[in-house]
């Protein structure tokens, strides 16, 4: 497929490889924000590929992973209600709340439907006029227009009888937070390409001059990887720290101007809890006063909810970039994609399950087992 | 969760709601997309596609340049040296388009 197929050549990657390998001179720690991009660095093997100066930590921009305990034990609450059609993407299915998860309700005769993309419910809504339609709109920036259009556009057709759960959560403030952590090793970051394809990257520009670290917004394919990786080097060792662009065939500094238009016009930011990290300042969306008639935690007034994470999982220190999967004693043993302990593992995207479903947790045996 | 993939626009239509949509063939799959925020495209063009919106025009010439740069790479000498292995396997269509 033409834009995907050519970056994924395997000579041009041996050279971006060997580019790599000749100018680094020293330690350098890289976190690639988004879950897409460790998935990709994961499955492809790029960080074994990369030169022992070069380690990679992953990074927090896995919106499944990071959304609440609390948040899921509402959604699922409200699922679970006769008068309700509870939408969502097909990634938050499997995650398991305090009790159980999407899958087990609908097994259970909850009304649980997976859209492509949330202008469907719009659909399910209008065929359905006896019933409440809720979409749970999660996701960064990159999601954040297509939930902002759909209840723009409910709002506008008078669709009274849809609305969305939102849990949305920003990259910045998540990055200012790892940044500004006592334990942060993090002194470059590979930008998420597709969320900057949405609001640019003019925001990033304060957080590299504030923490002199270098931003490159990088795409998604391993070559798309290695170059962001190259180009991040090259600013370490040349001790600059500028935002730069490795992905401008989609993206623009100033990101897309009408998108952005509309996002501001539905969703105000607010402050959001992310799961293993807890709360940061301004990293969320919520839907503005205005479209407060589509917003379902008004709407059903689920009650607060008290949760319990695991007392072992390490997900929190992982999400930073601290620690990564095979430092937790759970990791692949009491933790696995089946039964997640925590949010690192409980989407393919986090860097737990994508260690996982590599076979990471089979190497971290062996070398155990190997020498003595 | 924040994966989109470029698709070729094949149609423009309006649906009766009066949204902008059309249809994007990403390598033999078509695909109902959401245009109204790429009010800039052509049937023809290349778009990115995340959750069945188009969220930006895939800009050919920058593509083209970018890549011939990283074709300069393969000219370099110096650079044939410590070489690894590098598997890169291909990606079908249904593993990319597994979750939104």
């Amino acid at each position: 497929m033409k834009y995907l197929d050519e970056y994924r050549d395997e000579a041009l990657a041996q050279k971006v490889v060997a580019e790599i390998r000749r100018i680094v001179t020293r330690p350098w720690v890289l976190m690639e924000v988004c879950g897409g991009q460790t998935h990709t660095i994961v499955k492809y093997g790029i960080d074994h590929l990369l030169p022992d100066e070069v380690e990679l930590v992953h990074g927090p921009g896995c919106p499944v992973c990071v959304t609440s305990l609390e948040m899921i034990d509402k959604a699922h609450a409200i699922a679970q209600r006769p008068d309700v059609i509870f939408c969502s993407f097909g990634d938050m299915l499997r995650v398991p709340g305090s009790e159980a998860d999407l899958l087990v309700l609908k097994s259970r005769g909850a009304d649980v439907r997976v859209v492509y993309s949330p202008l469907d419910c719009l659909k399910i809504a209008r065929t359905n006029p006896g019933k409440k339609v809720v979409f749970f709109a999660i996701g960064f920036e990159t999601t954040a227009p297509s939930n902002a259009m759909s209840v723009w556009q409910a709002h506008k057709q008078g669709i009274k009888n849809f609305s969305v759960l939102v849990s949305h959560v920003l990259v910045p403030p998540a990055m200012e937070s790892i940044l500004a952590s006592p334990l942060n090793r993090v002194q470059g970051f590979l930008g998420p390409g597709h969320v900057c394809t949405v609001v640019g990257y003019e925001e990033y520009e304060p957080l590299a001059a504030r923490f002199h670290v270098p931003i490159v917004v990088t795409g998604f394919e391993p070559l798309d990887l290695l170059e962001g990786v190259l180009m991040t080097i090259r600013q370490l060792e040349a001790g600059t720290y500028e935002v730069q662009n490795q992905y401008p065939r989609v993206v623009k500094r100033e990101g897309n101007r009408v998108a952005r238009d509309l996002v501001n016009k539905v969703f105000e930011v607010c402050d959001r809890k992310w799961r293993g990290v807890g709360s940061i300042p301004k990293s969320g969306y919520k839907l503005r006063d205005e479209f407060r008639d589509h917003d379902a935690e008004r709407l059903f007034e689920v009650k607060e909810i008290d949760t319990q994470e695991s007392s072992i999982c390490m997900s929190g220190l992982v999400l930073q970039g601290v620690k990564k999967p095979h430092d937790c004693p759970a990791f692949g043993t009491l933790c696995t994609p089946l039964h997640p302990l925590g949010a690192t593992m409980v989407s393919a995207e986090g860097a737990c399950a994508a260690y996982y479903a590599y076979g990471r947790h089979l190497q971290c045996e062996k070398k155990e087992l190997a020498p003595v | 969760m924040c994966l989109a993939i470029p698709g070729k626009l094949i149609e423009i239509s309006e649906n009766p709601e009066g949204v902008r949509m059309g249809k994007a063939n990403f390598g033999g799959i078509v695909k109902q997309v959401c245009l109204e925020y790429t009010p800039e495209v052509n049937t023809g063009d290349y778009v990115l596609v995340h959750v069945g919106f188009a969220l930006s025009k895939v800009d050919e010439d920058v593509a083209a340049r970018t890549y011939a740069l990283l074709e300069e790479m393969k000219q370099l000498d110096e650079l044939q040296e410590g070489e690894m292995g590098v598997e890169i396997p291909a990606q079908t269509l249904e593993e990319r388009n597994g979750a939104p």
